[in-house]
């Protein structure tokens, strides 16, 4: 992997975030609409609530995150720039990790950070406030790196925000469970850390495996 | 950066690019077949033809970008897509100019530098805008430059290299102006003049005339077979 192509990708995405600030700000905004609509929705129960807020905060920050994806690529792919760092030697693996890092930082972290106040609103036990933090903390870079490889596949295809949801959603789905499921099982009064083990186990799986695909569809993208 | 990098050590000839019996295709159209040219160090080979004639297609294939339908894109005596150093001496300028609009000239030069291994010093891109006239302007976003200017952004990246390269270059002369053209053509000159070789594409007749006195060799892609035209 060619490290000066990741940190030259890596920081320019965060100075180009940095140049459309409100526009990075967007998903964190989103999410928490997204998730201030269940209150309205369910009922205020704090019963009900404090049941559902893990799996709220979870699907919400799920679908911000699919959300962002689409211009992650489009605009590199649109300027010329894409073909560009794929030029360059060894580059492949590079983009597509500083890529899904970039995205992380930019929208993932903000998730993150926001993500106890919304359990906080939703009447969460301040207990469970930590898991749902570190559940998070460790599945958003899965959403990153899975993402990554849904908007790579559909680079320069019309409907691709609706097609990266599709693709991706079914395979984020264990993510999902084992991060709603970390809270849930303090609630029952059990351990989260199986749920946080197998977390890392499948951040750790999509470190190693999605930006190799990515590559793989950045440069059938270009071709 | 192995010792094959272009940049530090005492350079060595640049190997020849050689295409040996290459076709093209596009969609279903096969675009041209049987291409054979060898392109050295020190020469400039122009190509042209129509359009739809596989110009572009030809400058990605050479680039590495797409594969051939038939045949092989050859840097030395292997294969180029294989080649480790063929990439740290490939210069491509695609038709786009691959900038950002929320970045600076300055900015957007020094990134791509950066990602290409060359030298991305603020002093060394601030001499390479110079070069193209753009002194001054380092600092303004690409966005609110005009096509003339962001082309020269870059181009500009040309004048960051030191060592005898390949560049492959898409209709690098349009949107420029007569003092953008005669900087493009010095640095051309110079890079040939160093051993590098450049595969360029132009409909600009201007270069006629340079063609006979600088030597430019011409690959006129209309006078090759089309081939079955259309593949099954």
């Amino acid at each position: 992997m060619n490290g000066a192509v990741f940190l030259a990708v890596y920081q320019r995405d965060l100075r180009l975030a940095w140049r459309r600030r409100t526009e990075a700000l967007l998903p964190v905004a989103f999410f928490l609409v997204a998730a201030s609509l269940f209150p309205l929705g369910v009922g205020p129960d704090p019963q009900v609530l404090r049941l559902i807020a893990p799996g709220v905060v979870w699907v919400c920050a799920l679908l911000a995150a699919m959300l962002s994806m689409p211009p992650l690529y489009a605009a590199d792919f649109a300027d010329g720039s894409l073909e560009q760092l794929l030029l360059a030697p060894d580059a492949g693996l590079a983009v597509a990790a500083a890529k899904a890092a970039a995205h992380w930082t930019i929208s993932g972290a903000p998730l993150v950070a926001a993500a106890p106040v919304l359990g906080l609103l939703l009447g969460l036990p301040a207990e469970e406030l930590p898991v749902l933090f570190v559940s998070l903390l460790l599945g958003t870079p899965v959403l990153s790196l899975l993402g990554g490889v849904g908007a790579a596949l559909t680079l320069g295809l019309r409907s691709a925000g609706m097609l990266i949801v599709l693709i991706v959603l079914p395979l984020a789905i264990p993510a999902l469970i084992f991060g709603a499921g970390a809270a849930v099982a303090v609630d029952a009064g059990q351990s989260a850390s199986p749920h946080l083990s197998l977390l890392g186990a499948l951040l750790i799986a999509c470190l190693v495996g999605a930006p190799p695909a990515t590559a793989a569809a950045l440069r059938i993208a270009v071709e | 950066m192995t010792d094959s990098s272009p940049h530090g050590s005492p350079a060595a000839p640049l190997p020849a690019l050689r295409l040996v019996d290459v076709a093209c295709r596009r969609g279903d159209r096969l675009l041209f077949s049987g291409l054979n040219e060898t392109l050295g160090g020190g020469e400039l080979l122009w190509l042209r033809g129509g359009n739809g004639r596989g110009k572009t297609s030809l400058l990605r294939l050479v680039a590495g970008l797409a594969a051939p339908e038939q045949g092989q894109v050859l840097w030395g005596d292997a294969p180029a897509r294989r080649r480790p150093d063929f990439a740290d001496q490939l210069v491509y300028i695609a038709h786009t100019n691959a900038l950002k609009d929320d970045l600076t000239a300055a900015e957007s030069l020094a990134f791509l530098a950066r990602v290409h291994g060359r030298d991305a010093s603020a002093s060394a891109v601030r001499a390479a805008l110079a070069r193209l006239g753009l002194a001054g302007r380092e600092r303004t976003p690409t966005r609110s430059l005009s096509q003339g200017l962001r082309r020269r952004v870059a181009l500009a990246r040309l004048a960051l290299e030191t060592a005898p390269t390949l560049w492959v270059l898409d209709e690098p002369f349009d949107a420029l102006d007569v003092a953008g053209t005669a900087t493009l053509h010095a640095l051309l000159a110079a890079h040939r003049a160093r051993g590098g070789s450049v595969l360029l594409t132009s409909h600009h007749l201007h270069l006629d005339a340079q063609a006979a006195s600088a030597g430019f060799r011409v690959l006129d892609l209309d006078l090759l077979p089309r081939g079955a035209g259309v593949v099954a």
